[in-house]
């Protein structure tokens, strides 16, 4: 091992700008494929100067629509989802099943990603302060859409003969509208959504981590890695690699547990610099909703900073993309909403307590300083924002941001896996196949640059969210009649608190 | 109150001690004994998606472990000198779970036995016997 890291480290000391070539031949061809999968997803309707990508339409409209017909379970359920986790109902007769707590735990790790640092940055950059507003308001509505497909994800998870179980939207879609008398538009759904996972997969779960996490590193190393993306991404892949194909679980559970606390480090210091601000807060919320409503400076002004912040929402809490559905699978319960009320607190703990946060600090940051950035982007830029105040928290940001994305390529590995194998069955070598595809791509998000990257990961994932809302949207009322008949049981005091 | 002693075992030398008291009290106040094994286990901890995918499985494997190793053992033995017995697996915080067992059977007493670790190890990571002995709702012997 010690030998060919010193092999790797005398290529990087002695190759020179010779290898900086692989970066910009691997980007050249990649960047023209990517430039018409965006263009062929994200088709785009103009609307008073402001172009809509009908994906994006698409999803604000389930999100709008799952709050207005769960009767806005998303401020209704708040209460009720912090007692599940907390434990409140867990029978302790069935101890030593994943709790609530894990499950949720489990599935904002893998939406907790980069994005949350970096993908916020794109938002105020393209969308001005106001998409911050949007962004939250994106957040919220996506707690309803969660809200429906975990509890789906629970209610029709399949046992495997090994007792383990498999869950999501291809599940739920294939036995839910076989159920509404409609097998055969199930089982197409269901295969559709499959293929969507497990190549969407390779992009917002893998390549825009990686190229983050890499943009970050060099970052705080000076530049000193240009044209060295191909190596840092091959020793992230071999990493990934250990962990996914060589099954060493230790690096991913000691990820997961280090995870959580990161988030928590990372929003204390973004509060502090808040703080440090001080002086510009008031002026960045009111920057965030006059933006939001008048757009200034937008191309398509308040549509258009309003289309950005709910893109990048998504992109970072998953809403309506079905992948948390897999993860909240997990939980054993005679009660698939009370996985469905957990779930609702991942797009308000990811979107509208994180991502606000990282807003805030760039959004007091720029009005400190408007400049404050030069032309950086994405993660960069949010690291521009710590520098002003902490000269020294760049290094340990891009230190969260390795894990961050690590933690989310791990999780996204196993979504993508689960659509791979609900396809093409459990069998060894096309699961190998799979993931050796999966570390492949983290190579290639690391050479290609950010922009081609943004327009296949989120066409890739938009791909996703149109066969699981278009499923949502029928099987709401059986989500809609598992919660009424809950609700009522919970008030004629039939379901009880175990806390005494 | 029923007379019924919780014992808790846990395979440890200690656990065997206990028995030995247990049984014997068991013999003179012709007490029910409830044999419980306590696997440590915390609803707040961290996982990946394959862990929680494998959760109920290893769940299961754990229990059957525990029943075969300490539990059924046990229970062999105090029903074969003629004492009334049953023996209870579960998951959760070692101390927390026994005092919410006794409550369930009704138990007048709980037995277990001590691991005699030092300062350090027991600062560190806290010791059952003397959570119990804390905070448990009827009398703890806790057998050297």
């Amino acid at each position: 091992m010690t030998r060919v890291l010193m092999l790797l480290l005398a290529a990087v000391l002695f190759s020179g700008p010779a290898h900086a070539g692989i970066d910009d031949a691997i980007n050249n061809f990649t960047a023209p494929i990517a430039t018409v999968i965006g263009q062929i997803v994200f088709f785009k309707i103009t609307i008073a100067g402001a172009e809509l990508p009908l994906v994006v339409l698409w999803l604000v409209a389930g999100a709008v629509f799952f709050t207005f017909y769960m009767g806005f379970v998303n401020i209704r359920g708040f209460g009720h989802a912090i007692r599940l986790v907390r434990g409140d109902y867990a029978d302790p007769d069935s101890a030593g099943e994943v709790s609530h707590f894990q499950a949720l735990a489990t599935a904002v790790s893998g939406t907790v990603g980069i994005g949350n640092i970096g993908g916020v940055a794109v938002a105020v950059t393209v969308g001005g302060a106001g998409a911050t507003f949007w962004l939250i308001v994106a957040g919220f509505l996506g707690m309803s859409t969660k809200f429906v497909e975990c509890t789906l994800g629970v209610k029709y998870r399949n046992e495997n003969p090994d007792a383990s179980v498999s869950g999501g939207p291809m599940y739920y879609l294939r036995q839910g509208l076989s159920e509404r008398g409609m097998p055969g538009f199930g089982k197409f759904m269901g295969t559709l959504y499959a293929i969507g996972i497990f190549v969407g997969a390779l992009g917002i779960g893998n390549m825009f981590q990686s190229n983050q996490a890499y943009v970050q590193l060099n970052n705080v190393a000076g530049g000193a890695l240009d044209g060295y993306g191909w190596l840092v991404g091959l020793i992230l892949a071999c990493i990934v690699f250990s962990v996914i194909i060589g099954g060493i679980k230790s690096i991913a559970s000691v990820t997961e547990k280090i995870v959580p606390f990161m988030a928590v480090f990372y929003c204390v210091f973004a509060l502090i610099v808040i703080m440090m601000n001080g002086s510009a807060i008031p002026q960045a919320i009111a920057n965030i909703f006059t933006g939001a409503f008048t757009g200034e400076g937008v191309a398509g002004g308040a549509l258009g900073a309003l289309i950005i912040g709910f893109q990048r929402a998504v992109f970072s809490n998953e809403a309506g993309i079905g992948s948390a559905s897999i993860a909240h699978a997990a939980v054993r319960t005679d009660e698939p909403v009370t996985e469905g009320y957990v779930s609702l607190l991942e797009p308000f703990i990811d979107t509208i307590v994180i991502c606000t946060i990282t807003a805030l600090v760039i959004g007091t940051s720029q009005v400190a300083d408007p400049n404050f950035a030069g032309d950086a982007t994405g993660i960069a830029m949010t690291s521009a924002a710590f520098e002003r105040q902490l000269s020294w928290f760049p290094i340990p940001l891009a230190f969260a941001g390795l894990l961050f994305a690590f933690s989310t390529m791990i999780s996204w590995s196993y979504y993508g896996l689960k659509g791979w194998t609900y396809l093409f069955g459990e069998g060894e070598m096309g699961q190998n196949g799979y993931k050796v595809l999966y570390c492949l791509f983290v190579v290639l998000g690391c050479v290609v640059q950010l922009g081609p990257i943004l327009d296949i990961s989120d066409a890739l994932v938009f791909l996703i969210c149109v066969p699981n809302i278009l499923g949502l949207y029928f099987l709401a009322p059986i989500v809609k009649r598992e919660m009424q008949s809950y609700m009522a049981r919970l008030e004629s005091g039939e379901i009880k608190s175990f806390r005494h | 109150m029923d007379n019924v002693v919780l014992l808790a075992v846990d395979g440890s030398a200690g656990s065997d001690r206990a028995l030995d008291h247990a049984l014997k009290r068991a013999k003179t106040a012709g007490s029910k004994l409830v044999i419980a094994f306590v696997i440590e286990w915390s609803p707040y901890t961290f996982n990946t998606p394959e862990e929680n995918a494998q959760r109920h499985e290893r769940r299961e494997a754990e229990i059957d472990r525990a029943n075969e190793m300490v539990v059924a053992p046990a229970l062999a033995r105090v029903t074969g000198e003629g004492i009334e017995a049953e023996g209870v697996v579960r998951h959760g915080q070692p101390a927390e779970t026994l005092i919410r067992l006794a409550r369930d059977h009704n138990a007048a007493q709980i037995v277990i036995g001590r691991r005699g670790q030092g300062g350090l190890k027991s600062l560190i990571f806290g010791s059952v016997a003397g959570n119990l002995i804390q905070t448990a709702p009827v009398p703890v012997v806790v057998v050297p």
